[in-house]
C-alpha cells in the first residue's frame, strides 16, 4: 500500500484526487507505523519549511519517512516534500530539515519575481522512470519561493530555467521528488503519478497505463 | 522559461455560470463543471470561480462546485467572492481550490491578508482589487470600490497593491471596473502602474474583447496572466486560439495541454 503522509499539508486532498484519477490504491495516513511499513511513500507539501518540519515532527512521521527511504521503498516528494529532504533551508531563519540528501534550500535572488508561480518547463537531464512518456521540456505547475541545491550533481534529475537554472527534480535510486505540483499539472502531471504507482508495483488505470 | 497564463473566469450564481457587464446584467453562460472541463482541454492554465452572490448559500454552492471540478480537472483552481474570514478560506482550500482571493474584507481589514498568509502560505492568498479610474486626476489615480463595485472607498489602488504584497499576498488580481464586461480592452495603464510597483504576479481582469487585448495586457501592461470571461464562454475565441495568438506575438506560452 502507498502511504500518503498526512501531517497537515494543504495540498493533500489534491494529491489524493490525482492518485484516485490514475487508479492508485493508497492510504492517507498520519500513523507513524503505517508510514514506516508502507510499500511506497508520498510526501505532499506546500507552504513554509518551518511549518512543514513542525508538522512532520508533531505527527511523529519525520523518522518513519526517513526510515522508509532508508529501506529503499519508492518515495515521491512534492514541493516541500522535495525541499525537506535536504540538510537545511534558509527559510524561516534557517530551518534544519530531514538531511536525507546533502545540500541546502535557498531563496530566489533579488530581482526575480517571487513566488515563482505558473507553468514552466522541466528539462530532463537523465532517463528517469518517473518521466516515462513525458516529453522533454514539458510544462508543469510551480509555486515556490525557495529552491534546492543538491551538493551531489548526480542527484539532479531535472532542471528548470527561471532567470537562473535550478533543480526541479531530484532522484536517488527509488527516491524521487519534484519541486512542481504534478497534481496541478494537467495530463502530464497525472502521468507522473501513474509512473510512480507503477514503480510502487501497482497498475495504473487503463488510460494511464 | 516561465510562461504567461490564460485564465478563464467563471462567474457563478446559484450554481450556474453567468456573465457580468460592468458588474450587473446576468446572462446564462452554461454549466460551470462542463465549461471547466472544456477549458482544461483547450489548454487553460488555471480557472477562476467567482461567487457573485457572495452569500452563505453561495459559499456552499461554491464548495460543492469546486469539489466536483477538482475531481476532474487537474490544473490550479482559484475561488473568490464573499471570503471574509480565515475559516471561509480554509473551506475553499479544503474543497480543492489552490488559491483564494479576498476582496472587500481585505480592504476593510488588511490584517486578514496577513492572518491568511501566515496560516496557509502566501501562495494561496490572492488580493483582488476592483478599482475605478478617477476621471479628473493627473497623473492618473485609481480608487478602490468594494462589494462588487457598489461602495466607494478612499483607498488608492496602487498603494493598496503594495501594502497587500507587504502583508503577504502572493498574487494580485486587478480588475478595472471601467473596462469590465465592455470588451474594449484592459486598462493597460492601470496594469503598468501596479506591475511597476510590486514584485508579485499581477493578473489582468476586466475588459478583454479581442486577442490583441490579451496580448497588450502582457506586452504593454506586464501582466503575468490574463483573466477573461465572456470571450471564452460564448466561444468568440477558444483558449487555444488565444494562446496561439499570444505565442505568435513572442510571449512564452504553454501551448499544448498534453505536454
Amino acid at each position: 500500500m502507498i502511504a500518503v503522509v498526512d501531517y497537515g499539508a494543504g495540498n493533500i486532498h489534491s494529491v489524493a484526487r490525482a492518485l484516485k484519477r490514475v487508479g492508485a490504491a493508497f492510504d492517507v495516513t498520519a500513523e507513524p507505523a503505517a508510514v514506516a511499513a508502507a510499500d511506497a511513500v508520498i510526501l505532499p507539501g506546500v507552504g513554509a519549511a518551518a511549518d512543514t518540519m513542525r508538522g512532520l515532527r508533531y505527527a511523529r512521521v519525520d523518522d518513519p519517512v526517513v526510515a522508509a527511504i532508508a529501506r529503499g521503498v519508492p518515495y515521491l516528494g512534492i514541493c516541500m516534500g522535495l525541499q525537506v529532504l535536504f540538510d537545511r533551508s534558509e527559510e524561516d531563519d534557517d530551518t534544519p530539515c530531514l538531511g536525507v540528501l546533502p545540500g541546502d534550500v535557498v531563496r530566489f535572488p533579488e530581482g526575480l519575481e517571487v513566488p515563482h508561480m505558473g507553468w514552466n518547463q522541466v528539462r530532463q537531464v537523465e532517463d528517469s522512470p518517473l518521466f516515462a512518456g513525458v516529453p522533454q521540456d514539458a510544462n508543469f505547475y510551480f509555486v515556490h519561493s525557495y529552491f534546492a541545491r543538491p551538493s551531489d550533481p548526480a542527484r539532479v534529475s531535472g532542471t528548470t530555467d527561471y532567470g537562473l537554472e535550478f533543480t526541479s527534480v531530484v532522484r536517488r535510486d527509488h527516491l524521487y521528488a519534484t519541486q512542481f505540483h504534478p497534481e496541478k499539472s494537467g495530463l502530464v502531471g497525472l502521468r507522473i503519478y501513474a509512473n510512480f504507482i507503477r514503480l510502487a508495483g501497482q497498475t495504473p488505470a487503463p488510460e494511464f497505463d | 522559461m516561465l510562461t504567461r497564463r490564460v485564465i478563464p473566469c467563471l462567474d457563478v450564481k446559484n450554481g450556474r455560470n453567468v456573465r457580468g457587464v460592468r458588474f450587473s446584467a446576468d446572462v446564462d453562460a452554461g454549466d460551470p463543471v462542463e465549461l471547466a472541463a472544456r477549458y482544461d482541454r483547450e489548454g487553460a492554465d488555471e480557472l477562476v470561480f467567482y461567487d457573485i452572490t457572495a452569500s452563505a448559500e453561495g459559499r456552499n454552492i461554491m464548495v460543492d462546485l469546486v469539489e466536483r471540478v477538482a475531481s476532474q480537472v487537474f490544473i490550479p483552481l482559484s475561488v473568490g467572492g464573499g471570503v471574509r474570514t480565515i475559516d471561509d478560506m480554509y473551506l475553499m482550500l479544503r474543497s480543492g481550490a489552490e488559491k483564494v482571493s479576498i476582496n472587500s474584507a481585505a480592504h476593510r481589514d488588511p490584517d486578514l491578508i496577513r492572518a491568511c498568509a501566515d496560516r496557509f502560505g502566501s501562495q494561496c492568498v490572492v488580493l483582488s482589487i476592483d478599482a475605478l479610474r478617477d476621471p479628473e486626476s493627473d497623473p492618473p489615480r485609481w480608487t478602490i470600490y468594494l462589494n462588487g463595485g457598489r461602495v466607494r472607498t478612499e483607498l488608492d489602488a496602487v498603494e493598496t497593491a503594495q501594502r497587500g504584497q507587504d502583508l503577504g499576498a502572493g498574487e494580485i488580481v486587478l480588475n478595472s471596473i471601467d473596462a469590465d464586461g465592455t470588451r474594449e480592452g484592459y486598462d493597460v495603464e492601470f496594469l503598468r502602474a501596479v506591475t511597476e510597483s510590486v514584485s508579485i504576479p499581477v493578473v489582468a481582469s476586466g475588459g478583454a474583447g479581442s486577442l490583441e487585448h490579451l496580448r497588450d495586457a502582457v506586452t504593454l501592461g506586464n501582466a503575468h496572466a490574463v483573466l477573461a470571461a465572456s470571450i471564452f464562454h460564448f466561444e468568440v475565441y477558444s483558449v487555444r486560439e488565444a494562446k496561439e495568438f499570444m505565442a505568435a506575438s513572442g510571449i512564452p506560452m504553454r501551448l499544448d495541454p498534453y505536454r
